[in-house]
């Protein structure tokens, strides 16, 4: 065999390494920006499991709040039913939960004896603490999907994306302007 | 190393591709490190046996035997040298929840164990070679001290020396210097009394004398210089590290008011740990042997001064690391810590504001609270218990030996059951 066979083979060699490597850590951020995705899920779950907690410790002590319990309850509930829509719908829906818990949390400042509820404290060091953990994870899943569409979108990874069809990842957005506040449990 | 100060490039972050550069300079320092190591075994090996082989083969076991004891074992040597203890999420959920919320915020694969120094200084440190070994460490004092933000931009600061292998780094360095060290001074005893010169006769019919001196001039020249340049590099990687982890932490919590207010304590109270040493130093987040004061950045410090650190974290206008490295410059006037790599991407990344508690101290947990908490918590590390007098709602702590079935209040005479 010549020389130039050998060379051949060894570029063919190496150009299909570069490819194979392309593709791996295509897939590898890829299954990053589900699996960031799964930690919003976490995240957005226990906050519907804490929720009837609060309602139930909360109920006693405010007899003239019944409208704002309901609305955090009607959302928790809507919200955990769309469960399984798209990142767009779930955008939205959390951030009316968020919003909603925001008002019950600025309702319970009224309410001095609730505050000096151990239960109480206790539940609201969890809402808070779970709101800070949905807005990180949230900036996890952004940095992830970032990160994932750069790769899809540079070259020269773009033609494999496009050869093997990767798609472009969601944002989770805030779409409510209010929710942006939500995530900080304020009594100002 | 990097020109001019990039101020194009539509303003972004990539901690991903910071990790990567880290990871590589890191494997250069490490390699540069060990082949010192082995120069300095090879020309004692010379020097004393009359073999590089033998010089070589006494380095080379003693590195690797030091490095597999590090790797494995490093963290909880470190951990029970501090006597630190572990806690769960019952025993202070606030600090367990602000540890997972950096867990999630870095993605960190794993949730790090925690643990109590119960000690009043303000420190913490990270240990573990990676993800799935890692812990943070926290004083008591710092526990007390430090509201919830501020403790947050300090587990965040943590978790980024071990997102970035850090720990793993700092203690693979350690070793070697460790080693050089121990080599290099037995070599210099058994240099001044006696051993290397009726050895040199031998070798001289093959060499000749000036190759003989040669040696010994080299081996010298190794034995006092291999030590300070190993402190060098590693004290110059330890502060360097420091910066990039305040950037980090900036990031991950998109508030770095909340990580320079955090210093800001730390540099006005006492950082010096009574169970910290020289080799366990460069972990934590702020000098654990300096008394106070002392603001100079010398060449063997292995922190970089306080208050410099949070004026950095102060000129920051948002939380990437562009803009860490941006005001790095301004505050320093030269390139900053920030690998160009890092740099590259899109995207900018805006501030979040301080959470209600900072903004109102009167709201939320006050330091009296958290002073009563901590100190709850440690009585309960110690196995203490606590009652509640009946009679008069004093806090009454047993000590773990206490076996009586009753005890009497001091306080107000009422006799409560144990």
């Amino acid at each position: 065999m010549n020389v130039g066979l050998w060379v051949l083979i060894g570029v063919i060699v190496v150009l299909a390494l570069i490819m194979v490597g392309m593709y791996n850590s295509l897939v590898g951020l890829r299954n990053q920006v589900k699996n960031a995705w799964a930690q919003i899920d976490v995240q957005l779950k226990r906050r519907y499991d804490l929720i009837p907690n609060l309602v139930e410790t909360v109920r006693g002590y405010m007899k003239h709040e019944r409208e704002t319990l309901e609305a955090v309850t009607k959302a928790r509930n809507v919200a955990a039913g769309a469960s399984s829509a798209g990142v767009g719908e779930r955008s939205k829906l959390e951030g009316e939960l968020s919003g909603a818990l925001a008002r019950l949390l600025v309702v319970v400042e009224r309410y001095p004896d609730l505050k000096a509820n151990q239960n109480f404290l206790a539940l609201q060091e969890e809402l808070t603490s779970t709101e800070n953990k949905i807005s990180f994870s949230r900036q996890f899943y952004n940095d992830s999907v970032l990160r994932y569409n750069n790769k899809t979108q540079m070259f020269p990874s773009n033609m494999m994306a496009s050869m093997f069809g990767f798609k472009q990842g969601e944002f989770f957005e805030v779409k409510l302007e209010h929710e942006r506040e939500a995530p900080k449990v304020s009594f100002a | 190393m990097r020109g001019k100060p990039r101020r194009s490039a539509s303003l972004s972050f990539n901690m991903w591709e910071q990790i990567r550069a880290n990871r590589i300079k890191s494997v250069i320092l490490v390699v540069a490190m060990g082949a010192l190591l082995l120069a300095l075994g090879y020309f004692l090996g010379l020097l004393f046996f009359d073999s590089e082989t033998a010089g070589l083969a006494i380095a080379l076991v003693g590195w690797a035997f030091m490095s597999l004891i590090a790797y494995f074992q490093g963290g909880s040597i470190l951990l029970s040298v501090s006597g630190a203890r572990k806690i769960n999420k019952e025993d202070h959920p606030r600090l367990y929840n602000i540890v997972e919320e950096m867990k999630i915020a870095s993605g960190l694969a794993r949730m790090p164990d925690i643990y109590i120094i119960d000690d009043p200084a303000l420190n913490a440190f990270a240990t573990g070679r990676d993800e799935n070994h890692a812990s943070v460490a926290i004083t008591s004092g710092l526990l007390q001290k430090l509201n919830r933000d501020e403790l947050q931009g300090v587990i965040g600061h943590e978790m980024s020396h071990i997102k970035n292998r850090d720990v793993l780094l700092m203690s693979l360095l350690s070793v070697l210097l460790g080693t050089i060290v121990i080599l290099a001074y037995y070599a210099s005893r058994m240099l001044f009394y006696g051993g290397a010169g009726s050895r040199g006769g031998r070798r001289g019919g093959s060499q000749g004398g000036g190759g003989q001196i040669i040696i010994l001039v080299v081996a010298l020249v190794f034995m006092i210089l291999a030590p300070i340049a190993a402190q060098l590099i590693y004290f110059a990687v330890s502060r360097k590290r420091e910066y990039l982890a305040d950037a980090s932490s900036a990031l991950y919590t998109r508030y770095p008011a909340g990580l320079a207010s955090a210093l800001e304590k730390l540099a006005t109270s006492n950082t010096h740990v009574s169970t910290a040493n020289k080799a366990t130093a460069p972990m934590y987040i702020s000098n654990p042997l300096q008394k106070k004061g002392a603001s100079i950045e010398s060449l063997t410090a292995t922190h970089p001064p306080i208050a410099e650190r949070v004026r950095i974290l102060r000129a920051m206008g948002g939380a990437s690391m562009v803009d860490y490295e941006r005001a790095y410059e301004k505050v320093k006037g030269r390139t900053g810590p920030v690998p160009a790599s890092a740099l590259a991407g899109a995207g900018a990344v805006g501030l979040r504001p301080a959470s209600a508690e900072a903004l109102q101290p009167g709201l939320g947990e006050s330091e009296i609270e958290r002073a009563r908490e901590t100190s709850d918590l440690m009585w309960r590390m110690n196995r203490y218990h606590t009652i509640t007098c009946s009679g008069c709602g004093t806090k009454l702590r047993l000590p773990p030996s206490y076996d009586e079935d009753s005890v009497r209040c001091p306080h107000c005479g009422t006799v409560n059951p144990v």
